[in-house]
C-alpha cells in the first residue's frame, strides 16, 4: 500500500522539530520506566495494522429454539487474514452479562469466539499487546447482527448475516524492536528503514495463526481501498 | 464540633421548631449570621440579610436617636433656588425643628451644573485652529450649542444647521479645547494633567466602538446562541492545548491519559501532515501549531484506531464551522455519494476524505461570502449569484444573513486559502483539469465573481 513505500522523514518535519526536546525527555522517560526491557522509540514513524473486526451470525433453522436461534462467531482478523498474533496478545471479548462468563479471553490466535444466542447487543472487544508494541489496551466496539437490515426473504440457515468493521491499528513511535520485528511481517504496513537491526525478523512460517483458511472466509468481506478511494477522488473532482 | 462550637455561638435553640423568634431576640449583631437549619429565603423575611447598599444615611440614623425632645414642624415657606435667573418665587413644605426654619441654599441647586466652555478669540482661532473641515462660523455655532446645552451633543446635533456626525462635532470640540488649552499654558508640562490633554477624544475608535455596540444590540437570538456556542469551543481548545502542554511540561506518567483527554477535545491530525507530499493543499488549511498539538496529542496516545484521527482531525478542519455549516457540509457529502465515514479507513482513504471535507467547507464559506457581499453591496442584483449548483438558494441566502456577524479575520483568510489553492491547482493541473467535466469549468469562475 501506498503508505508503506512513503519515506518515514518528510512526515510532520517542520512540526516535530519544535517538540523534539519534549518528545526526547518523554521517550526516555518512558524507557525509564519500561526498564531496560525495551529499546528506543523510532521517531515519526508510524507502524499500522489493518484489521476486520466483526460477526457472522447463522439462523438455526428448524434447530433453533427460543433462547437460542442463532448461532454466531465475533473475531478480529487481519484484513487481509494474516496472522495479527505477532501483534496482539489476547483479546477480550465482553459479552451480554445474560451470557455464562461474560468475559471471554482468547489468548491466542485466531482470536474468535462462537457462542449461541437470540439477542444482538454491543461486544465490547478489547485488544492487548506484546509488551514490546504497546503496554495500553485498545477497546473496539461491535454490534452483533442477528438478523439482516435489509430484509431480503426469509431468514435462511445458508446465507449468514455477516457484519464486519474495518480499522487500522496505529503505534505512532513504535519501538525499535517492535518495528524490527514485525517489518516485513505481512499483517503489519511499516515503512522502509534504513535502520540496520540486529535483531532476526520474525519466522513467518513458524505460525499458522492467520484465517486464510478458516471456514468462514468465503463469508469474509473484502475491503477495497482502492474503491473507497476512487469514490473519494470522483467526488473531489466534483468539488472543485 | 460544628461551625457554631468554633464561632462560640451557643447551639440551643437554634434547632427548634421557632427559629425566627429566636432570632429576633438576639442582639442585631448576632442576626447578620445566618444560623444553619434555616433557609435563606425564610432567613431574608426576618430582615436578617443586609442589604447590598444603605439606604438610609447612618448619621440620619444617628441624628434621629439623639433628638428625642426636639419639636418637630412642617411649614408651607417661600424659597428661593440659586440655580434659577429668574428669582422666582416658589413654595415647598420644610422640617422645622423646634420652630427654627433651615437655612442655606435650596438643596437641589448644587445639581444645576454647567459646562465651562472655553471661548476663544479670533486671533486663537487664525493661530490655532484652523481646520480645512470646519469653517469659522461653523466652530462658533457649534461652541455657541455647546455653551447653550452644556455638551449634550446628541442634541447639539439635532441643531447643528450643516451636516455632520455626532462623533465629528465631538471631536472638533475636543480638538479646539484642547489646542486652546495647550495654547495658553505657559509650558506644556503645566497642562499635562489637564482631562483634556491627557485622554484626547479619539474619533475612530468612538465610531468603532459604535458599530459594534450597534451589531452586539441587533444581534438575534439565534445568532447569540451561535456566539456563545463558539466561544465555548474556543475555550474547549484553549483548554485542552493547555492540558497538553502542561503534560509534556511536567513529563509525568500519567501523560497518556491526558493526551487521550486532549485528543478528544482538540483536533487531531496524524494523517494530514504525512500526506503533505500527495496533497499540497493541506498545509494551507492547517495550522501548523493544531497539527503539532494534534500529533503531539496522539503520539501520546501509543496506539490509537486510525478512525479515532480521523475524527479528531475532521473536529479540527472544522472547528472554525458552526454547527449549521458542518451539517451542511455532510450533507454535501451525502449528496456526493460519500460515506461519513469512510468504510475503509486506509491512511490514504482518511486523508483524501479529509482533504474533501476541507473543500467542501472552503467553498461553503465561499458561498457565503459571496452572499454576504451581494446582499451587502445591492439588494435588487440578489437572485443572480444565490443560485448556487447544489444549493437551494433559499437555504444559502438564510446561511448568508445567519452569517452576517462573520468576523473579517475569517473571512479574509478564507479568500487567502482559496487563492493560494487557486494558483497551486492551476498550475501544472490546468491543461488535464480543464476540458474533463462542465462543472469544474463553472465553479472556477463562480469563485472569481467574489474577489
Amino acid at each position: 500500500m501506498a503508505e508503506s513505500e512513503m519515506p518515514p522523514q518528510p512526515q510532520g518535519a517542520n512540526d516535530s522539530s519544535a517538540l523534539k526536546p519534549q518528545r526526547l525527555k518523554i521517550t526516555r522517560f518512558s524507557d525509564d520506566a519500561d526498564k531496560k526491557m525495551l529499546s528506543k522509540r523510532l521517531k515519526d514513524v508510524e507502524i499500522c495494522v489493518p484489521i476486520v473486526y466483526g460477526t457472522i451470525a447463522f439462523w438455526l433453522g428448524r434447530k433453533a429454539t427460543e433462547t437460542q436461534s442463532h448461532k454466531w462467531t465475533v473475531y478480529v482478523r487481519g484484513a487481509t487474514n494474516e496472522d495479527l498474533g505477532g501483534v496482539i496478545k489476547r483479546v477480550v471479548f465482553q459479552l451480554h452479562p445474560s451470557f455464562n462468563n461474560p468475559v471471554r479471553v482468547v489468548e491466542s490466535p485466531p482470536f474468535e469466539l462462537s457462542e449461541c444466542g437470540w439477542g444482538e447487543f454491543e461486544i465490547a472487544i478489547s485488544l492487548f499487546f506484546h509488551n514490546d508494541v504497546c503496554e495500553k489496551q485498545l477497546d473496539l466496539y461491535h454490534h452483533l447482527k442477528l438478523y439482516s437490515e435489509d430484509d431480503s426473504g426469509p431468514q435462511s440457515t445458508k446465507k449468514p448475516v455477516v457484519k464486519e468493521t474495518y480499522n487500522e491499528i496505529v503505534f505512532p513511535d513504535p519501538f525499535e524492536d517492535f518495528y524490527a520485528r514485525v517489518q516485513k511481517h505481512p499483517a503489519v504496513i511499516a515503512p522502509r528503514l534504513p535502520v540496520a537491526s540486529n535483531v532476526p525478523s520474525e519466522d513467518l512460517n513458524e505460525k499458522k495463526g492467520d484465517t486464510k483458511d478458516h471456514p468462514m472466509s468465503q463469508w469474509f468481506i473484502n475491503f477495497s481501498e482502492a474503491d473507497e478511494l476512487l469514490k473519494l477522488a470522483a467526488a473531489r473532482q466534483q468539488i472543485l | 464540633m460544628d461551625a457554631k462550637d468554633i464561632l462560640g455561638i451557643p447551639k440551643n435553640g437554634l434547632h427548634s421548631g421557632l427559629p425566627i423568634q429566636e432570632k429576633k431576640s438576639k442582639p442585631p449583631k448576632e442576626s447578620q449570621r445566618k444560623p444553619d437549619g434555616i433557609s435563606r429565603e425564610v432567613y431574608a423575611l426576618t430582615g436578617g440579610l443586609a442589604p447590598l447598599m444603605p439606604a438610609v444615611d447612618v448619621n440620619q440614623l444617628k441624628r434621629k436617636a439623639k433628638s428625642d425632645n426636639e419639636k418637630i414642624t412642617w411649614q408651607w415657606l417661600p424659597f428661593t433656588n440659586s440655580a434659577r435667573k429668574d428669582n422666582l418665587q416658589l413654595y415647598h413644605w420644610v422640617r422645622v425643628v423646634n420652630g427654627i426654619p433651615p437655612t442655606g441654599d435650596y438643596s437641589f441647586a448644587k445639581f444645576n451644573k454647567s459646562v465651562d466652555v472655553i471661548k476663544y478669540t479670533d486671533e486663537e482661532y487664525e493661530k490655532y485652529l484652523t481646520d480645512p473641515a470646519w469653517t469659522k462660523e461653523e466652530t462658533d455655532q457649534l461652541f455657541d450649542l455647546c455653551e447653550r446645552f452644556d455638551l449634550r451633543f446628541i442634541v447639539i446635533a439635532d441643531r447643528f444647521p450643516s451636516e455632520k456626525t455626532v462623533e465629528e462635532l465631538k471631536d472638533r470640540y475636543y480638538s479646539v479645547s484642547r489646542a486652546i488649552v495647550i495654547a495658553r499654558a505657559p509650558s506644556p508640562g503645566d497642562v499635562s494633567g489637564h482631562p483634556l490633554v491627557k485622554e484626547p477624544y479619539n474619533v475612530s475608535q468612538e465610531i468603532e466602538r459604535k458599530r459594534a455596540l450597534n451589531l452586539l444590540l441587533s444581534h438575534s437570538k439565534h445568532q447569540e446562541r451561535r456566539d456563545v456556542e463558539v466561544l465555548a469551543q474556543a475555550k474547549r481548545i484553549t483548554e485542552a492545548r493547555k492540558t497538553i502542554k502542561a503534560s509534556q511540561e511536567s513529563k509525568l506518567p500519567v501523560i497518556s491519559d491526558i493526551g487521550q483527554l486532549g485528543a478528544d477535545r482538540i483536533t487531531a491530525d496524524a494523517v494530514g501532515p504525512s500526506t503533505n507530499s500527495q496533497f499540497p493543499s493541506s498545509t494551507v488549511t492547517n495550522p501548523a501549531s493544531e497539527t503539532a498539538s494534534v500529533m503531539a496529542s496522539l503520539r501520546m496516545m501509543r496506539v490509537y484506531l486510525r478512525t479515532y484521527a480521523l475524527e479528531q482531525m475532521v473536529q479540527a478542519a472544522s472547528s472554525s464551522a458552526g454547527l449549521r455549516t458542518i451539517k451542511r457540509v455532510e450533507q454535501t457529502l451525502q449528496d456526493l455519494g460519500v460515506n461519513l465515514k469512510p468504510k475503509v479507513p486506509t491512511k490514504a482513504v482518511c486523508a483524501e476524505h479529509l482533504e474533501l471535507r476541507k473543500e467542501i467547507l472552503t467553498l461553503l464559506n465561499l458561498q457565503k461570502q459571496l452572499q454576504y457581499k451581494e446582499a451587502e453591496g445591492s439588494s435588487h442584483r440578489d437572485g443572480s449569484y444565490t443560485e448556487t449548483p447544489g444549493t437551494p438558494p433559499k437555504q444559502s441566502q438564510r446561511a448568508a444573513d445567519l452569517d452576517r456577524t462573520f468576523t473579517p479575520d475569517s473571512l479574509s483568510i478564507g479568500v487567502e486559502k482559496f487563492g493560494k489553492r487557486e494558483q497551486k491547482r492551476k498550475g501544472p493541473g490546468r491543461s488535464s483539469d480543464a476540458p474533463s467535466s462542465p462543472a469544474q469549468s463553472k465553479r472556477p469562475r463562480k469563485f472569481k465573481s467574489s474577489d
